[in-house]
């Protein structure tokens, strides 16, 4: 299911043979031209700004007048600021809400939906429920943020009523405005988000592993834990690692959601980098400061694409030919 | 017989869990045809009395709504084509024409996908404002365009990377220049995959945030999200103002979720991952 990067070993028929293009002459287009487009408008977008962007990181800046170089003063700020440490220890909490718990959770549902309820209740049961759990990924984030925040909301929220009504009162809290239940509640909004997202791509990758291997498992005598620890989760390990890896880049880009839930808030209590530093950028103006807590998080999330495309490509290594 | 009924269970639980996600839907559509007097008699749990549509339509015309709505679609639909086109060239000069260091090539656009957007927006925020485009749609759509295409360059290439040699080298014998190669060859056969980013493409740009927040300061140029973020961040709803705002955000993906359904779980299954 996954894109194989060509990489390892390269094509496998006629490398470099290209029967047409120096002999036969004519009108022809180097293929290199196919990429002009697309390399002048990743200069513009992409690389002129991210260059900036470090620049600036090394400057005194408000974003008015030109920057005062002012070496690594924002970086040795940074480690001083506990604000910056707190932000960067909610990505973790973050990342256990966006990566951990939805690919636990989406392994054991995506086994259940295939396993159980597509063989005992008919594919067309799994497909339904499937669909119900992959809603909220087409959800906008800020629709989310907005129907979360009136459902956690303190007075007349759904969520306090419902406790109300179920006789449990006493459990009534201010879901985001309590700065010590504020990061669980967006945590919880998190795993609601994002669940969809392992359970579909776990779901398509059970449908490559071999029915036969259930079968003999179960003619064995393996119950349903078994098969699930033995051929399951062995079976779709590559789509797991692909599926922690961009989910843990995606919680520690998270910004919307945040930004709609809490602002941050309150009292810093939820504040990830992503936030922090749009707030240093366009709140307070620092941009230079803005730019090296960006810096930080860029090389953090790279390292950690790095570290994944390469169990992705070993992954593809030990399973190659697979995928179609 | 036992085992039928141990089999209950598990559908019943799973069942449950599918419930709870789909509730906060069903709760703001509940409350969204309510009318305050009702909702602040009666909480928000009850079922409403009538079909109370006020909420709704104030709310659309008091954010100009229709605009939001427009604005979208066409900075979605936009960056969709565009960046499906600028995709379809990268990934044919490294796929296809495996032009020399293609690894590194695609390194760079697997990297500018990986990319936070945190570090690029007060520069992209900064140059638009030099040339000129800050505030405008055209920015959204030429800064997305190029990230979106991103992702499509690495889709497509590993995609295009597979495509039967036999075939192009075929028309190239038949007197087909590369030019035409792409466009008679390798799109129409690669269309599913070129569907399936189309629709990617939309939906994401759809659901961005925080460049547009930044970008699109001015009520004309919104799109729904920021618009709806924006709001949502002032605090200034009441109930149902709220619930109507909710219920038009959560209308169009509901739209695109039915529409677009199987492309976009079986483009997941196609590896579009992100």
């Amino acid at each position: 299911m996954t894109v194989t990067v060509e990489r390892h070993g390269g094509p496998t028929v006629r490398k470099d043979h290209r029967p047409d293009r120096p002999h036969s002459g004519g009108p022809r287009t180097p293929y290199v031209l196919y990429l002009l487009p697309g390399v002048l408008a990743f200069l513009a977008v992409v690389v002129v700004p991210f260059l900036m962007n470090t620049g600036v990181s090394f400057t005194d800046w408000q974003g008015v007048g030109s920057p005062k170089w002012s070496g690594l003063a924002n970086y040795r700020e940074l480690v001083d600021d506990d604000e910056f440490w707190a932000s960067f220890r909610h990505s973790l909490f973050m990342v256990v809400a966006m990566a951990v718990v939805p690919t636990a959770l989406g392994l054991v549902l995506a086994a259940a939906l295939f396993d159980y309820i597509g063989k005992h209740f008919g594919g067309r049961i799994a497909a339904v429920l499937r669909a119900c759990f992959y809603l909220p990924q087409v959800l906008p984030v800020a629709v989310a943020g907005i129907v979360w925040s009136w459902i956690l909301a303190p007075d007349n929220g759904s969520l306090n009523e419902l406790l109300k009504a179920a006789g449990l009162g006493s459990w009534q809290q201010d879901w985001l405005g309590d700065p010590d239940i504020a990061l669980y509640s967006v945590m919880g909004v998190m795993v609601w988000v994002q669940l969809g997202f392992p359970l579909v791509v776990f779901m398509a990758g059970l449908q490559r592993v071999d029915p036969q291997l259930y079968e003999a498992a179960e003619l064995d005598g393996a119950g349903w834990w078994r098969r699930f620890r033995h051929i399951t989760l062995p079976q779709i390990r590559p789509e797991t690692q692909v599926v922690l890896t961009w989910c843990t880049i995606a919680a520690l880009k998270v910004f919307g959601a945040v930004y709609v839930l809490t602002k941050g808030g309150p009292g810093g209590a939820t504040d990830v980098p992503s936030y922090f530093s749009f707030a240093t950028f366009f709140e307070k103006t620092q941009v230079g400061y803005g730019a090296a807590i960006s810096t930080v998080l860029t090389a953090i999330i790279l390292v950690l694409s790095l570290v994944g495309l390469r169990l992705q490509t070993r992954a593809e290594d030990a399973e190659e030919g697979i995928r179609s | 017989m036992t085992t039928a009924l141990r089999r209950w269970p598990v559908l019943v639980a799973l069942c449950i869990a599918a419930l709870f996600m789909v509730v906060p839907f069903l709760i703001v559509a509940v409350n969204a045809v309510k009318s305050p007097a009702e909702y602040s008699a009666n909480g928000p749990l009850s079922l409403p009395d009538g079909f109370y549509t006020d909420g709704i339509t104030s709310f659309w015309e008091r954010v100009d709504y229709g605009q939001k709505l427009v604005n979208s679609l066409l900075i979605s639909s936009a960056v969709a084509v565009l960046g499906v086109a600028l995709s379809v060239l990268n990934a044919y000069a490294i796929g296809i024409g495996r032009i020399k260091g293609r690894t590194w090539v695609l390194a760079f656009f697997v990297l500018a996908n990986m990319l936070p957007q945190e570090a690029l927006v007060y520069p992209v925020y900064y140059l638009s404002k030099e040339a000129g485009l800050y505030d405008t749609r055209l920015s959204v759509i030429i800064v997305f365009t190029v990230l979106q295409a991103a992702f499509g360059t690495y889709l497509l290439s590993s995609v295009l990377g597979h495509f039967p040699r036999e075939v192009i080298e075929a028309a190239r014998i038949d007197g087909a220049n590369s030019w035409q190669v792409l466009w008679r060859i390798v799109v129409p056969i690669s269309r599913p995959t070129l569907g399936v980013l189309l629709v990617f493409f939309f939906v994401w740009t759809w659901n961005e945030f925080l460049l547009p927040l930044v970008m699109l300061v001015s009520n004309d140029n919104q799109t729904v999200s920021v618009a709806l973020g924006v709001l949502q961040g002032q605090r200034l709803m009441d109930a149902t103002m709220t619930n109507a705002a909710a219920l038009l955000g959560v209308l169009p993906a509901i739209v695109f979720f039915l529409v677009f359904q199987r492309t976009l779980t079986r483009g997941i299954a196609v590896g579009a991952v992100r």
